[in-house]
């Protein structure tokens, strides 16, 4: 038998205590100090107790923006991530998945060909192609533009694979059964298959909206214009002047809301978020 | 493996696999070629002529000691940030891992941080540790340490370490959970009738179960802070002071930024596919070993 003695359960309880303590703190910092007055916290005295400031400096921050020139409100800035976000995560899932139907369920010259051309692409993050993509972006006139911002991400090897793992375990009799039924491809695939795949899609969805929503390198190399920034590019932004011009309570407002799409959804829809986790690393 | 029951159509599937193949096309593998082929030229200053120059890139890039620096650094950092974050999960996994009262609502706070994007990361972790405004610099004065991030290169790297490892915890917590999870409780009690106390089970039974979900995170945790750092960096230090936290990936888009040599900055990116490539083998093999051991 395991021994369960109390106090080995207090330590346990304890320990993770402390270890949400560490993680909270950093974000707890940030909501404090984007109810604060901006003096107070230049000055490094900062308070540990949230302040007076929280509807003010919200609304500054999401329809206003910082005091600087090139001001843009954050507001703005959010729509631009979560079209970027959305486009992104629809994208991938509906590129991927009928290309994994065309591979598993159709016998055509080149298929495993183009099975390794995409899978091959797993090895290419954007980190490591970001001067070459830049350029040919430009080239098809697409810098500032949604288009530019979600169509080089879209290509996914991990979620064509995740739909052809998932398509070969369904039965052959489902297709047989539409079949005698009268179903073509198409029929089939929207009557039969795309209900199956619903929580797998559902899954993915809600990795790669969040994904989508912290990509950082690329909308900062092709974003010029102020009015297309994302979350994390403007929230960069901010604190590029020297210390004493920055606005810390607007910045921290930024972090707060920068964060409360994705951490929402990782929270309300945990199950799907640990099954896409573990589904997609696989 | 292949399905027995298909459908036969001509240009049914082409259509199909068509907008991903396009995309991959244009946006993968079109870019990776003119990177590869850039690497092996030579523009002159005006860029007016291009002459095939071999290596000489890539033995240009070795010979510098900055691009050297970048390289050992990066392994320093992944490693550092990998083996902080691991250990610090492994621990919260074991302990939540128990049938303790509340363990869901332990799991939802601990996991969460996993959504929190790498430049907020930064900004956060900046803000506390901030030289003249932060709220835990204030402290580290107070204890008599000269804390200044922005001015002390190693301060600066450590600063990154520890908010890079604090991101990944929630990762690295979410699959410790569930490779413990998966350990059947009958090899515990086995362990605990044979009189093994709690620690000594913990290194002979549990860590060994656990080799391979070790191995698996350690390349995620190497491959994350590879890339995922840059984010971290760019807001708080930008590869500063001087260089003490360019990484590779850091380095690449840096030496874009200045817009200077082409066929160098191709090189390396070549050089950082390769080690990609070779991450994402080892990883393979090691989940291939997950699925058999």
């Amino acid at each position: 038998m395991v021994e369960q003695e109390g106090i080995r359960r207090y330590v346990a309880h304890f320990i993770l205590w402390i270890g949400i303590a560490i993680v909270a703190f950093p974000v707890y910092i940030a909501i404090v100090a984007s109810t604060q007055d901006n003096a107070l916290i230049a000055n490094g005295q900062m308070s540990l107790l949230p302040g007076g400031h929280f509807f003010e400096v919200y609304y500054q921050t999401i329809f206003v923006g910082t005091s600087g020139a090139t001001r843009e409100p954050v507001g703005n800035m959010m729509l631009n991530s979560l079209v970027m976000a959305l486009a992104i995560a629809i994208g991938k899932i509906a590129i991927s998945i009928i290309s994994a139907y065309a591979i598993v369920y159709f016998r055509f010259p080149f298929r495993m060909a183009i099975f390794w051309i995409i899978f091959i692409t797993l090895m290419l993050p954007v980190e490591v192609r970001i001067y070459p993509t830049y350029k040919i972006v430009a080239d098809l006139h697409m810098l500032d533009s949604y288009a530019g911002l979600a169509l080089p991400l879209i290509a996914s090897a991990t979620a064509t694979l995740l739909f052809r793992q998932f398509f070969m375990t369904v039965p052959d009799e489902l297709l047989e059964a539409s079949r005698i039924d009268g179903a073509g491809p198409l029929r089939f695939f929207w009557d039969t298959l795309l209900p199956l795949s619903r929580t797998n899609m559902a899954a993915l969805f809600v990795i790669l909206f969040i994904l989508g929503w912290n990509q950082y390198l690329w909308p900062l190399l092709i974003t010029t214009r102020d009015d297309m920034q994302t979350i994390q590019v403007g929230i960069r932004k901010m604190i590029t002047t020297t210390d004493a011009l920055t606005e810390w309570p607007i910045v921290m407002a930024t972090a707060v809301l920068a964060m409360l799409p994705p951490v929402f959804v990782v929270v309300a829809m945990q199950k799907l978020f640990v099954r896409g986790l573990v589904e997609t690393e696989k | 493996m292949q399905k027995q029951a298909i459908f036969q159509s001509k240009l049914l599937p082409y259509a199909l696999v068509a907008p991903q193949l396009a995309v991959v096309l244009i946006f993968f593998y079109w870019p990776a070629l003119q990177a590869a082929v850039q690497s092996f030229l030579l523009q002159d200053a005006f860029g007016l002529s291009t002459s095939f120059v071999w290596f000489d890139n890539y033995i240009e890039l070795f010979k510098d000691p900055a691009y050297f620096e970048a390289i050992v650094r990066t392994f320093f950092f992944s490693f550092a940030i990998a083996v902080s974050s691991l250990s610090v999960a492994l621990l919260l996994a074991v302990m939540a891992d128990k049938p303790l009262r509340g363990s869901t609502l332990y799991r939802t706070l601990l996991i969460w941080p996993y959504a929190v994007a790498p430049p907020v990361v930064g900004v956060l972790w900046i803000f506390m540790l901030h030289p003249s405004l932060g709220v835990i610099s204030r402290y580290l004065r107070g204890a008599g340490i000269d804390w200044n991030p922005l001015l002390d290169g190693n301060q600066a790297a450590t600063l990154i370490i520890l908010a890079a490892a604090w991101k990944q915890i929630s990762y690295n917590f979410l699959f410790f959970l569930a490779g413990l999870q998966a350990i059947p409780k009958s090899v515990f009690e086995a362990a605990a009738i044979d009189g093994a106390r709690p620690m000594r089970r913990f290194w002979t039974v549990t860590f060994p179960l656990l080799s391979p979900t070790i191995f698996f995170l350690l390349v995620v945790n190497i491959v994350y802070a590879f890339f995922d750092t840059f984010g971290i960096i760019d807001t708080m230090t930008r590869g500063g002071p001087g260089t003490s936290t360019v990484t590779l990936v850091y380095k690449v888009y840096s030496d874009g930024l200045l817009g200077g040599n082409l066929g160098s900055s191709a090189a390396q990116s070549v050089i950082l596919m390769i080690l990609v490539i070779v991450l994402t083998g080892i990883q393979f093999r090691f989940v291939e070993r997950k699925v058999t051991y």
